[in-house]
């Protein structure tokens, strides 16, 4: 296993307390509805939070464990985590939000001229590398995002509700081009999503959650199948028609 | 349809109001302006410009800006840390920090002057140690910049931490993520998203040290070239020659408006 | 219409306030309740003696207020020039006297010089710095404090450095090193002295007359020799705009009497006849 984690936090209105695992690149998608602890599943992986009690491990190196007292800091876990906002830095153009990872671990600068321009070649984002980042498209943005977390070649990707900014016209072509780099990349994968099409699209196994449980793992199909009963249900014509 | 129409009819009552509330603006505008129009009425230009050539106003000017300009250099380096801190961090007496160092501002600046005085005086709580190791603070240059400095503290740090809190802190959680250590998250990061602000506090907390007065004249005593800052200079020159007060006024009244330029300024950039 | 007629009440009222505080500020004295009130502007090193006399005469002609008000020489002829008109003008030199005559602003034949006064050098009574002689003010860390040049006590120790330094006894040199020991000059008497005793200065060129007597277990008085000092003259005299000039020269008649006299010399002022 590549990521096994295995987590309980007390939040504001339930217990959260969740066991998963993620195989060498394996995409695994976190389904669920608001407010089911997706997101908080994420944090606690990137370290933003601290479980109360159990352990996490990512490649055979603990992150935290409470029994053996370690939680190694968010800024050493190597984990790119892609938020819902994208979170880009508003005062760096799209080439210096690109480049961030690099700088903190302090890469020589021709080296990071050759990484990112590389990384922004593949997510066609080679025009936009000095403008600043107020002034892109929601598409545009997620892969700016996408490709500062791969800058750094994380050993774990996190992604927050990847598509929910995006157009719903261009959702269908950016889902299409995640996967595809997600896996070219080979690095396995959490993706937070509450619309199913993402789901049964992006991911090699699916966990649905609910009040901060996983109430059902299985692939795609697997979760498919079951789809009449329970929370599937609700998902089964499609998110973006029930958004809309 | 009633009430369209009586409401487009010009209330007599209304436009009395109108009335009264522009001639209090305008009272209020004159009151402002007068005065200051005044310091360039009362002095020639040929008049201004050779007061400027008088050494104790060259002293006062260089003075003034070498001590505002270290004082809001210190401010700065210590402030910038605590008002992160406090904008951030959560912890127990966050808000008696708070008060602290908020109070030099509502403080009388002759209560900082004789506070200043009986801590660092040569008999002061602190002053009387610091003496023993052959260490003058009172009546020197250093005086004035730790006069200005306790005075224009608040201006800087009120305005930093209202910065920081306004800096989303899903910015912060994305550089930690991306590898960032806390200070390299604080200076890539949250410095440069808050810099206007922390820019426009350090003008402020500037503005607010070169006019300092009061704990400077208590704390630093008054000559020139050594602690007579330029509102000290005003002060003692008006026993002399007016002009030379004017002059100086009349300098300070230009930095004033370019202070306040450059606020606005660097603050509607962000907006 | 109501509210209209507000505002043109409004307009006047304001206006009558305004002038009403312009009035207060430039210290016209009316007369009230029967009583004379005599404005006098008195320079700050006379603080301790008119006070004193003031309330002498005050207690022995119950008709009559003195308000005395303090401040230096120079400030307080700024304010007349600018409008301010006390009864009485006591000045510590005759340079702003002689401004105010020249503007007309005096009844010039009151004018009179009435008082002497000289410099003499003062010490915390406890000498941290050990300052016994004049010499000893030029011993390098000793911390003095005098006056700013545009000020007479200040003026006044600089002609007293120059005459000294003109005596070979004492040199160029002396004056430049006693000049190096300045921490801070004054504008007015009244800030020198907390200089002293909290212990800021080791020594301070003041009047003679500066010391008060309740503060003379505080210090100790180094003389200036008279070959070296300075006599200030002080001149006193009635406003011309003043429209109590009989009581005026009636509370001066006073200052020059025997009582006035008494008390100015408590002080350490050499009365003139």
């Amino acid at each position: 296993m590549m990521l096994s984690m295995r987590a309980a936090k007390q939040l504001r209105d339930y217990e959260l307390d969740v066991s998963l695992s993620v195989g060498p690149g394996e995409t695994l998608i976190l389904i669920g509805e608001n407010g089911a602890g997706k997101s908080t599943v994420l944090n606690l992986a990137s370290g933003l939070l601290a479980p109360d009690r159990g352990e996490i491990a990512l490649a055979g190196r603990v992150l935290y464990s409470d029994a053996q007292w370690i939680d190694v800091p968010v800024e050493d876990r190597n984990i790119g985590h892609v938020f819902q906002s994208y979170a880009l830095f508003p005062h760096l153009s799209v080439f210096e939000n690109v480049a961030f990872g690099l700088r903190c671990r302090k890469v020589p600068a021709g080296e990071i001229a050759a990484l990112v321009t590389g990384e922004l070649k593949r997510m066609h984002l080679s025009d936009l590398a000095d403008v600043n980042v107020g002034r892109l498209s929601g598409g545009q943005r997620q892969r700016v995002a996408l490709a500062r977390a791969l800058a750094v070649k994380p050993g774990l990707l996190l992604l927050d509700e990847p598509l929910a900014a995006v157009d719903v016209r261009a959702q269908a072509q950016m889902r299409r081009e995640l996967r595809e780099t997600i896996r070219t990349t080979g690095i396995p994968c959490i993706i937070v999503t509450h619309a199913l099409r993402d789901a049964l699209e992006l991911g090699d196994k699916i966990c649905v959650m609910e009040e901060g449980r996983v109430v059902q793992t299985g692939t795609p199909d697997e979760v498919l199948a079951s789809g009449e009963r329970g929370f599937i249900a609700h998902f089964s014509c499609g998110c973006g028609r029930n958004r809309g | 349809m009633d009430s369209t129409r009586f409401s487009r009819v010009a209330r007599p009552g209304e436009a009395a109001l109108s009335l009264l509330v522009f001639c209090l603006i305008a009272c209020f505008l004159l009151f402002v302006t007068i005065p200051v129009a005044s310091l360039f009425l009362r002095i020639t230009p040929e008049a201004f410009l050779s007061s400027l050539q008088q050494p104790a106003v060259v002293d006062a000017l260089r003075l003034s800006l070498v001590t505002a300009s270290v004082s809001t250099a210190v401010v700065v380096l210590l402030g910038t840390p605590l008002s992160y801190v406090n904008a951030r961090v959560r912890y127990r007496g966050r808000e008696i920090v708070d008060t602290l160092t908020d109070l030099p501002i509502v403080l009388p600046p002759a209560v900082a002057g004789i506070a200043l005085l009986m801590a660092f005086g040569r008999r002061g709580v602190v002053g009387e140690f610091l003496d023993g190791l052959g260490i003058t603070v009172a009546f020197t240059t250093l005086a004035v910049i730790l006069a200005q400095i306790f005075v224009a503290s608040p201006f800087y740090i009120r305005q930093a931490r209202a910065s920081f809190e306004a800096v989303d802190q899903l910015y912060e959680d994305a550089a930690r993520t991306l590898g960032a250590s806390r200070l390299a998250v604080l200076l890539r990061v949250s410095i440069p998203i808050a810099r206007s602000g922390l820019v426009s506090g350090a003008i402020l907390s500037f503005a607010r040290a070169l006019g300092e007065f009061g704990a400077t004249i208590m704390f630093a005593g008054n000559f020139q070239g050594r602690t007579q800052t330029m509102p000290l200079a005003i002060y003692t020159t008006m026993q002399g020659d007016l002009n030379d007060a004017i002059s100086i006024a009349i300098v300070l009244v230009v930095i004033s408006f370019a202070v306040i330029l450059a606020v606005k300024y660097t603050t509607r950039r962000t907006a | 219409m109501r509210s209209h007629d507000k505002v043109t009440l409004l307009v006047p009222l304001l206006l009558i306030a305004v002038m009403l505080a312009v009035a207060g500020c430039t210290g016209t004295t009316q007369p009230t309740g029967g009583q004379t009130t005599l404005t006098v502007f008195t320079a700050a090193s006379l603080t301790g003696a008119f006070s004193g006399i003031g309330e002498t005469y005050m207690a022995e002609n119950p008709d009559v207020v003195v308000d005395c008000v303090f401040d230096g020489s120079q400030a307080l002829r700024t304010q007349i020039e600018q409008g301010a008109s006390p009864d009485i003008f006591v000045s510590a030199n005759v340079k702003h006297m002689g401004a105010l005559q020249g503007g007309g602003f005096m009844e010039n034949d009151t004018v009179t010089v009435f008082l002497e006064n000289s410099l003499a050098v003062i010490v915390p009574a406890e000498n941290p710095a050990n300052v016994t002689s004049l010499a000893d003010l030029a011993r390098p860390g000793v911390r003095l404090v005098i006056g700013t040049k545009d000020v007479p006590f200040g003026s006044y120790t600089r002609q007293v450095l120059d005459t000294m330094a003109a005596d070979p006894a004492y040199g160029a040199a002396y004056r430049d090193a006693v000049m190096e020991n300045v921490i801070s000059e004054e504008t007015a008497i009244t800030t020198v002295m907390p200089k002293l005793t909290l212990g800021e200065a080791d020594a301070a060129f003041v009047y003679k007359s500066d010391v008060r007597p309740e503060d003379r277990s505080l210090v100790r008085r180094i003389e200036v020799p008279a070959e070296y000092n300075v006599v200030a003259e002080y001149p006193l005299g009635i406003l011309a705009s003043s429209e109590q000039k009989a009581e005026a020269a009636a509370f001066i008649a006073f200052v020059r009497g025997p009582t006035g006299n008494a008390i100015l010399e408590s002080y350490g002022f050499d009365p003139v006849q």
